[in-house]
């Protein structure tokens, strides 16, 4: 029998994925990966923010994040100089957040922790947080999905069919931040963006259609959870880390030619 | 009835005038094309009638609930998004599959239900296109260049298609060309386009209009002889883009000078 605290590891980690698949598969068929880092680098900020402030560390990391995630969305499609402007943004983000931090008693020795994740103590509480979220991104894309899908396809097709792709582009940015928000105590704020694009990436070679790839995107990353879990118990390596380096693991075995569908 | 009306459309983009001032409509079972030579804004007027394109000034009026199936010029599915041909047939809406199976039969390309979009050649895609945008049960098809990349055979078949399913079906059709031969014997109405519209009418009218002489070439040969020279055509290099001031005539007559 497992530890409690493993267990509690493990199902944050399934819970983080049921959004974070499905989410991931967006963010790869849209190209959005600099988005994913530069809203989640600045969740730093947001920690920052939450620590000054005594709001809950997920709140202020949520709000920062729907910002961030805002700014990039009104960057993005606007040719060159926007990738130059995605760069200023999502690194100044960090180092903003870094400073803000360092002025804050007590927290430097916890940075860490923000950075990389510590799902290893997540609490009961914790579990809550990250499951409702979850859920609520997960409902947000279901709810949605053949819109999303149709303006992700084609805006063009999108707007003929009367689909808003504005208001899709929007309701991804608003999962974003909630992702974001959710996974930064399982992966931390340096780590997330590859637990959205490493299981949607790995999933694309088992899958004929987009639903599938949504849902290996869950399974593969689930897979990676537990991978990495152990692999931290059994080398006394860092969780967060470890759960992306098995998921990485993964995606180079997704590339085997031979199961590759096309 | 009018299914689409544009009163003094105008769309710029940045400070280009792309579109200046054109009125369009568009009735109930009618087959209209757009014709023009290269950046004459042939495409943003397509896309301003949709709602894509932002108008400066002037008005786009679609009818409430109108039910468009759009054809566009390119459909570029990103390899990154796998997606079956079954699948893309049901965005927006779940399509059974024997719909979907009798669209593609209908369009000339039965069984390709289990394809990967992105693996389709060219001629394939643009008949996946146009059984997608039947399957909605449009009122009107609108399609931009939708022959772009087929060849001759390919090209007379699509617009014998065309017309099918108009007949079939009564459905109004808009759409983009450069096949002019085709154009001139399958259209109701012509709408010849330099930035504004130079010419309008029916196919006999706007080619014999000195306006449209002067974008495609003053052959006697009609529209075949213009048809073999469009694609190197070029009335007034290095203006591709550029605004052509000839008068801005919308019902040609026989005493306008040629430009």
């Amino acid at each position: 029998m497992p530890d409690d605290f493993l267990i509690r590891a493990g199902l944050a980690g399934i819970g983080l994925m049921l959004a974070a698949g499905p989410l991931g598969a967006f963010v790869v068929w849209r190209r959005m990966a600099y988005m994913g880092d530069a809203t989640s680098h600045a969740a730093i900020l947001g920690v920052a923010l939450a620590l000054a402030t005594d709001l809950p560390i997920a709140a202020g990391t949520a709000f920062v994040a729907l910002a961030m995630a805002l700014a990039v969305t009104g960057l993005s499609g606007r040719g060159r100089a926007a990738d130059t402007a995605l760069g200023v943004l999502a690194h100044s983000a960090l180092a903003f957040g870094l400073v803000a931090v360092s002025f804050l008693p007590n927290v430097r020795s916890d940075l860490s922790a923000y950075l990389f994740g510590d799902v290893l103590t997540v609490s009961a509480a914790d579990l809550v947080w990250v499951w409702g979220g979850s859920a609520l991104v997960l409902a947000l894309l279901v709810s949605r999905w053949n819109p999303l899908l149709t303006a992700t396809a084609n805006e063009e097709l999108a707007q003929a069919a009367g689909i808003d792709p504005r208001r899709e582009k929007l309701v991804l940015t608003l999962a974003l931040a909630l992702v974001v928000a959710v996974s930064i105590k399982i992966v931390g704020a340096l780590l997330i963006a590859a637990m959205l694009i490493i299981p949607a990436a790995s999933a694309r070679a088992l899958s004929r259609t987009p639903e599938a790839m949504a849902a290996w995107a869950v399974a593969l990353g689930a897979a990676a959870v537990f991978a990495g879990l152990w692999l931290s118990l059994s080398l006394d390596t860092p969780a967060g880390p470890s759960i992306v380096a098995a998921s990485a693991g993964i995606f180079v075995l997704s590339l085997m030619p031979s199961r590759r569908a096309r | 009835m009018n299914l689409i009306e544009a009163r003094g459309l105008t769309v710029r983009h940045g400070a280009e005038t792309v579109l200046a001032a054109v009125d369009f409509t568009i009735r109930a079972g009618e087959i209209v094309t757009v014709v023009g030579p290269n950046g004459s804004g042939k495409s943003t007027l397509i896309r301003a009638l949709i709602g894509l394109e932002r108008a400066a000034e002037g008005k786009v009026t679609r009818r409430v609930g109108l039910g468009i199936g759009y054809v566009p010029q390119r459909l570029h599915i990103d390899a990154a998004l796998p997606m079956t041909v079954a699948r893309f047939l049901s965005l927006p809406r779940r399509v059974p599959a024997e719909a979907a199976a009798r669209a593609l039969e209908h369009t000339g390309v039965p069984g390709l239900e289990d394809r990967q979009m992105s693996a389709l050649s060219g001629g394939q895609l643009q008949r996946v296109l146009l059984a997608r945008a039947l399957l909605s049960r449009p009122e009107i098809l609108i399609l931009d260049e939708p022959t772009q990349g087929l060849d001759q055979p390919g090209i007379a078949g699509f617009y014998r298609l065309l017309e099918e399913v108009r007949q079939e079906t009564g459905v109004a059709v808009l759409m983009v060309s450069h096949d002019l031969h085709v154009v001139m014997s399958a259209s109701d109405r012509v709408i010849c386009l330099n930035g504004h519209v130079c010419c309008e009418g029916a196919p006999q009218v706007v080619s014999a209009a000195p306006e449209y002489r002067a974008l495609f070439g003053f052959g006697t040969g009609g529209a075949l002889a213009l048809y073999r020279h469009d694609h190197d055509h070029a009335h007034d290099p290095g203006a591709g883009h550029h605004h052509h001031h000839h008068d801005h005539v919308h019902h040609p007559s026989p005493e306008a000078e040629n430009a």
